[in-house]
């Protein structure tokens, strides 16, 4: 029976994407016609777009905050602990960096280690909050991550900045700028031994690598330790967990710890790149999409990954739009429907999968019968 | 007349005596001035309204994190037919634009049983991109991308004829409760503001907006369809063996919660800033959704939850002053906590109690001003400690956030 399944399995699993994707497709034509556009045209002209080299150095330059922000979201979920607090947790984590930044003068690498891991301190610590309230008084880590987030976007953020803002910024709210010591170098040289020619204007972050060193942990500490285990096993059932002896209080606390650092690291690639320095315009809402790409990448390294990539495509390929007229808002409605109805075809292909299996079983079932009565 | 609401009026009277003479003794008007409390009125509204919805989904068992991509699809909606047709015409499609963001959410979780969380914080992506996108394909060239065009037109607005100086019949009665007001007699003045502040000016959509509360609980708890959306919300599987359409029930309850979400859109665009600008919910729809828990999954708690919010940010707005006094009621209010604990011999939570209570007196008499970037994060900081608080004593519906499959085993 099992061989006979498995190209079918194979089938299912690869089903639930597919059928995403057509779903998103399909809305998004309808969006489109509806404004009075040609789909095709608009598809192919992304798709040139976004395959230049250019933009492809681009697309991965922006899928790496979203990639940090998508793991920080999905450590969560794989407990099912919904940090939505990861904008708030990122946000804080760029404020106190890029206070610290500047006051450093010791051996660059060290400069940016420590700027890091400030930054994840402080990330943890805010999300740290949200495990404890959960852990010693039942509050709903949703909402107080919520509150959190308000909390640091609705002023304690710009209360710290306005302590320690830069005076030659004039009208400007801005911490002073991080010297090119405390920066991150470019990947371009890299690039071009690589035999890739860089055109001008293009930068790839050099933060890319501590992303995919993020990514890396993430699979160790998951699926190969004994944290990464019973976090598992807490998120599929609690109560054989906690009966095994994995203290649900504990995890809830520490899942939230290793959540906040990740999530503090998320906006660093801007801060300690082309930005290098915190200005009240710089990138909001980098949690927001981190659920979006979580939930599309199934928590797993490299669906976020490839997750973060296509939203960075998107976004990136989505500029050609406004030459042509078109509002480049589309995209923000293909990237909802997308989130939508991914979850949607996976539980379509959920429930196919378990009817064909209940048809199995019985069957099964029905043939032993037969052979009972027979012998 | 039972002993518990004996007793809360009984602190609410003492409460707001406490305030009042701080009113008094810090020379602090704007703390209970009629001015106040109806800013606190209309902006508590729309976080209320978000946070009625947020009531209506989640006792029929679907936890609604959309609630702000309802919201901004109700000021987008509410702006367009504000803009084309006029004022109510924005009323009312600010609350079809919400349910038709309530009703995608109720497919989604109901029909196909997607994860409620994951498919709010798909709606809100979708609120925020479609609101957008339209504005820039109807009002693009008019206004630019992220703004529409002035709603011309008023709602009206209406003031108690003898308590706040209502017309009637074209005879323009006296204003009671400003006069009052006005004598600046400790307790009295201040309890004629609050009254003055809810009785004088309140535009019409405001007294629509504030009949809703009763209204829901009246429909909720006093009629059969209530007691069916209840009992969807409590045990879906019991319901329908009673015979109750559990998937229609939840549809019609969280299409409603939608439409009661752009009803707060559409308010926070005819009431406020006269035009849809993107980024004006400013996180609304979450602040309502925690002062709904707040509120426990109740009307009354939750008026009281978004009062609490619509306040601080009334303060904000109108009185910085007053705003470091709140530094001293904290004070008071923490005093009073601290006592309890003394009372009752528990140790640690006085001290813990006390000690926040002297900080923040300290706080309070060594500065003359409460940093102004940090008034902003007073009413979330308060619900936050509201929940660190209380959260024991708040008890949601049984099934909420529970995917329900007819016919499927427990």
């Amino acid at each position: 029976v099992r061989e006979r399944l498995r190209p079918e399995r194979l089938l299912l699993a690869l089903a639930a994407p597919a059928l995403a994707v057509a779903i998103a497709a399909v809305v998004s034509t309808l969006v489109l016609l509806a404004s009075g556009h040609g789909p095709l045209h608009v598809y192919r002209s992304m798709w040139d777009f976004g395959t230049q080299t250019n933009s492809i150095i681009s697309m991965v330059d922006r899928a790496v905050p979203y990639y940090l922000a998508g793991l920080a979201v999905a450590v969560g979920f794989k407990m099912n602990l919904f940090n939505i607090g990861v904008e708030g947790q990122y946000y804080l984590a760029v404020v106190v960096a890029a206070i610290l930044a500047p006051e450093l003068h010791l051996w660059a690498p060290l400069d940016v280690t420590i700027i890091c891991a400030a930054a994840m301190a402080t990330g943890a610590v805010w999300a740290g909050i949200a495990g404890v309230l959960k852990a010693t008084r039942g509050v709903n880590e949703v909402i107080s991550t919520i509150m959190l987030n308000n909390v640091v976007l609705l002023g304690f953020g710009a209360w710290l900045v306005d302590q320690y803002r830069a005076q030659d910024a004039g009208l400007q709210v801005a911490t002073r700028p991080i010297p090119a010591a405390g920066r991150l170098p470019d990947l371009n040289r890299w690039l071009e031994h690589l035999g890739v020619t860089v055109p001008p204007g293009a930068h790839l972050t050099s933060f890319v690598l501590v992303a995919a060193a993020v990514g890396v942990a993430y699979y160790v500490i998951l699926f190969r330790t004994r944290l990464g285990f019973d976090l598992r096993a807490s998120g599929l059932n609690p109560w054989a967990a906690a009966s095994s002896g994995v203290d649900p209080k504990g995890m809830a606390v520490k899942v939230m710890l290793l959540s906040g650092a990740i999530a503090g690291l998320a906006g660093l690639s801007f801060l300690l790149g082309d930005v290098g320095r915190y200005t009240t315009d710089f990138p909001t809402g980098l949690g927001f999409t981190g659920i979006a790409v979580a939930l599309l990448g199934r928590n797993h390294p490299v669906g976020v990954g490839l997750a973060a990539l296509l939203w960075g495509f998107m976004e990136r390929s989505a500029q050609t739009l406004d030459l042509q007229g078109i509002p480049k808002e589309i995209v923000t409605i293909m990237q909802g429907t997308i989130v939508l109805s991914v979850v949607v075809a996976y539980e379509i292909v959920r429930r196919v999968q378990l009817a064909r299996q209940q048809q199995e079983v019985s069957l099964q079932v029905d043939d032993e019968r037969v052979a009972e009565a027979l012998a | 007349v039972t002993p518990r609401l004996v007793r809360t009026l009984a602190w609410a009277s003492i409460g707001f005596a406490v305030v009042a003479l701080i009113a008094a003794a810090t020379d602090t008007a704007g703390l209970t001035s009629s001015g106040t409390v109806g800013a606190a009125l209309r902006l508590s509204l729309p976080i209320g309204l978000a946070g009625l919805g947020g009531l209506w989904s989640e006792r029929a068992g679907v936890i609604n994190i959309g609630l702000e991509g309802m919201l901004i699809l109700g000021t987008w909606f509410g702006a367009y037919g504000g803009v084309e047709l006029g004022p109510w015409w924005g009323v009312l499609f600010g609350v079809l634009g919400g349910a038709l963001g309530g009703l995608l959410h109720a497919i989604a979780t109901v029909r196909f049983g997607v994860d409620h969380i994951i498919s709010g914080v798909a709606i809100n992506l979708l609120g925020a991109g479609v609101a957008r996108y339209l504005n820039i394909v109807v009002f693009g060239d008019r206004t630019g991308a992220t703004q529409s065009p002035r709603v011309s037109g008023h709602l009206g607005s209406v003031s108690v004829p003898f308590l706040a100086g209502g017309d009637l019949f074209g005879w323009h009665t006296p204003d009671l409760f400003g006069w009052f007001e006005r004598r600046s007699w400790v307790i009295v003045s201040d309890l004629a503001g609050v009254l003055g502040g809810l009785t004088r000016g309140v535009s019409l959509v405001v007294v629509l907006g504030v009949a809703l509360f009763p209204l829901t609980w009246w429909v909720l708890w006093r009629t059969p369809f209530g007691l069916r959306v209840r009992s969807v919300g409590e045990d879906p599987a019991a319901a329908e063996s009673l015979g109750v359409d559990v998937y229609r029930m939840k549809t019609i309850a969280v299409t409603i919660s939608g439409g009661l979400s752009g009803l707060g859109g559409a308010i926070l665009v005819l009431l406020f800033a006269g035009i849809y600008r993107e980024g004006q919910t400013g996180g609304r729809g979450f602040i309502g959704l925690a002062a709904m828990i707040f509120g426990n999954w109740n009307p009354a708690g939750l008026l009281l939850g978004s009062g609490l919010f619509g306040y601080t940010d009334a303060l904000q707005l109108r009185d910085e002053h007053a705003i470091h006094t709140l530094l001293l009621l904290v004070a008071v209010l923490v005093g009073v906590m601290g006592a309890r604990a003394v009372v009752r011999g528990r140790v640690g939570p006085a001290l813990l109690w006390l000690g926040a209570g002297t900080a923040s007196f300290l706080w309070w008499d060594v500065t003359d001003q409460f940093p102004r970037q940090l008034v902003g994060t007073t009413p979330h900081i308060v619900t936050l400690l509201v929940l660190v608080f209380a959260s024991q004593r708040l008890r949601m519906p049984a099934a909420d956030g529970l995917v329900y499959r007819r016919g499927e085993a427990r």
